[in-house]
């Protein structure tokens, strides 16, 4: 199991580290710290960061209504939700553009405005949290509920004190996959972002400018920084997640 | 302790090992046997838009004498990431690139022999030139680098950073302001200005193209063969030829172990048969008297990179990453629009 875990992650990850220190702590550090790159640092985790939040209520929303709700094709709508997934994601950015353009049918233009890299990510991450929430509303005792009732709780102080704190744990988690896909997002950005540095190019971006500017060094440094960050944020999740748990029993 | 160490060095050997041996693979989709030494195969990697020209280069190559026999195999994509991934050990025998610093790189590895440019063309298959695309019927009355720079004017590029070929743009605006008698920094204050008007900086020339039929945007500065290619495919643009632009070339070249099919290949390349559908799909050809039978406007003023002392010293001077011009003018530009 370590070994295929070696292979599949640890190694290559190694790889992008061993890279980035390619030109010493000074060139790892001027990579990362250039205006450019740091604009689009700022912009990917700031938009990862509201796509996470927007999935978490919108991601709970759509399970709770797919679960809880019946309507015809449900079915059909349940199966819709993983399409994302499963489209090349420059497919996707060609879609939305296509949608959302100057051109678009639906008369809403916001291609190549920062608001179409949020739009971008929220297709591409709306799976997460609604598939990380479902099997747990599913298994969700409705008789707890129930309980809650007969003992005068209203509807919002049952969502609230009784579902919510069950949901947490799903939630978080599919937040953090979602924060975490977004950071990294490259296909679905590329075509609709505009690529404007400093104002719609994203690290993803960035980090091919660099690649294409013959600098792997601060591409892999880039990299890096954006693994930490993701790093640090999916541990500070599960952080809460723990801390919540705990808290409940 | 000790043994972690000992773990951590090993598993940054094994990754090195790993990056030597697996970047190859990256590329490589389009290809599965090595080239080379087949005798009876050719690889064939090189950038995106010439595709549809070698669709039928390749069938004509193969009714020739030399080419009896000969298979093909075939990679098309980014001029800079196929030029990479030859680098990296994408098996290669004949390789064509959008700009020769992508050549210069294999030459650089030992992979293509340094005397690739020694024909009577340079090593150069096709030319082209830097055109403005613009909206059927050309409604804003785009003719001149100094409209770009009207009131309102939107102008899409591909980011000069990401698509090494969109470098040719910036140059061709660079160019037009010194053969007007311009000095240096007013030519770079053009630039400055022209930046302004950039509304969407593409990750590659096919992207922009993508987003000026999208909608977006009055002018596109793009290669005139793209822009003929969008008109045969049906797309409803126009394209300007500017009274001054730089010559694009593109080259072509034979790795250093492929067989003599790949020599022979490139030879075909510069034949009039080889040339004349070059030039039906929108390039301009590189021999003279094939070039003489398709009406492409010469314009006045005509620069080339060798004028501003070749891809090397351009690449250092306007697209170093960090104190290049033109990352210079992003900055200011990514600056000013940050507070704005």
């Amino acid at each position: 199991m370590i070994g295929y875990l070696g292979f599949i992650v640890l190694i290559p990850l190694a790889a992008v580290v061993w890279k980035s220190t390619g030109g010493g702590l000074e060139g790892f550090w001027n990579a990362v710290t250039s205006p450019a790159a740091l604009a689009s640092l700022k912009l990917t985790f700031g938009a990862a960061a509201v796509v996470a939040l927007v999935n978490a209520v919108m991601g709970t929303l759509i399970a709770w209504v797919l679960v809880r709700d019946e309507f015809p094709g449900k079915g059909l709508v349940n199966s819709l939700i993983d399409l994302p997934f499963a489209l090349p994601t420059i497919v996707a950015g060609l879609t939305l553009l296509a949608l959302y353009g100057p051109r678009g049918p639906l008369g809403v233009n916001i291609a190549y405005t920062r608001m179409a890299v949020v739009a971008a990510l929220l297709f591409v991450t709306l799976p997460f949290v609604v598939r990380s929430v479902q099997p747990v509303l599913h298994e969700l005792d409705i008789e707890m509920e129930e309980a809650a009732a007969s003992l005068g709780a209203g509807g919002l102080t049952i969502f609230r004190r009784v579902i919510l704190p069950n949901l947490v744990p799903a939630i978080l988690s599919g937040v953090a996959l979602a924060f975490a896909r977004a950071v990294g997002e490259f296909g679905a950005v590329i075509l609709i972002s505009g690529n404007v540095p400093f104002k719609t190019q994203v690290a993803s971006v960035q980090i091919f400018s660099a690649i294409e500017s013959d600098r792997p060094t601060a591409a892999a440094a880039i990299s890096i920084v954006l693994l930490g960050l993701s790093f640090l944020a999916l541990l500070a999740i599960d952080l809460v997640r723990r801390f919540g748990t705990k808290h409940e029993r | 302790m000790k043994r972690i160490s000992g773990i951590v060095v090993s598993l940054a050997a094994l990754a090195l090992t790993l990056v030597a041996s697996g970047c190859g693979g990256t590329g490589s989709a389009a290809n599965e046997g090595s080239g080379g030494s087949g005798g009876g195969k050719l690889t064939l990697v090189a950038y995106s838009t010439p595709q549809e020209a070698y669709e039928e280069i390749i069938p004509a190559f193969q009714k020739t004498a030399a080419g009896k026999g000969v298979e093909f195999e075939q990679s098309y994509g980014a001029s800079g990431e196929q030029s990479r991934a030859v680098e990296a050990g994408l098996p290669a025998d004949v390789v064509e690139f959008s700009l020769d610093s992508d050549i210069t790189r294999l030459v650089d590895a030992g992979l293509v022999d340094s005397s690739w440019n020694q024909n009577s063309y340079k090593g150069m298959v096709t030319d082209s030139v830097v055109v403005f695309v613009v909206r059927k019927g050309n409604p804003d009355n785009i003719q001149t680098w100094d409209d770009l720079l009207d009131e309102g004017v939107e102008v899409i590029t591909p980011n000069p950073f990401t698509s090494g070929g969109a470098r040719w743009n910036i140059m061709a605006a660079y160019a037009a302001q010194i053969s007007q008698g311009k000095s240096k920094d007013e030519a770079i204050a053009y630039l400055n200005e022209l930046f302004h008007h950039v509304a969407v900086q593409d990750a590659s020339a096919r992207d922009a193209l993508q987003t000026f039929t999208g909608g977006k945007g009055d002018v596109l500065l793009s290669y005139e063969n793209e822009a003929i290619t969008a008109q045969q495919k049906g797309e409803d643009v126009d394209y300007v030829v500017p009274d001054q632009t730089i010559l694009i070339e593109n080259p072509v070249a034979v790795t250093s172990d492929a067989p003599q099919s790949a020599a022979d290949f490139v030879k075909f390349l510069y034949s009039d048969e080889a040339q004349k559908i070059f030039g039906e799909k929108g390039y301009r050809p590189v021999v003279k008297s094939v070039a003489d039978t398709f009406d492409y406007p010469t314009p006045p003023s005509l620069s080339t990179i060798a004028d501003f002392g070749g891809w090397g010293t351009v690449k250092d001077e306007f697209f170093d990453p960090e104190n290049g011009i033109v990352a210079k003018i992003e900055l200011e530009l990514g600056v000013s629009t940050d507070s704005g």
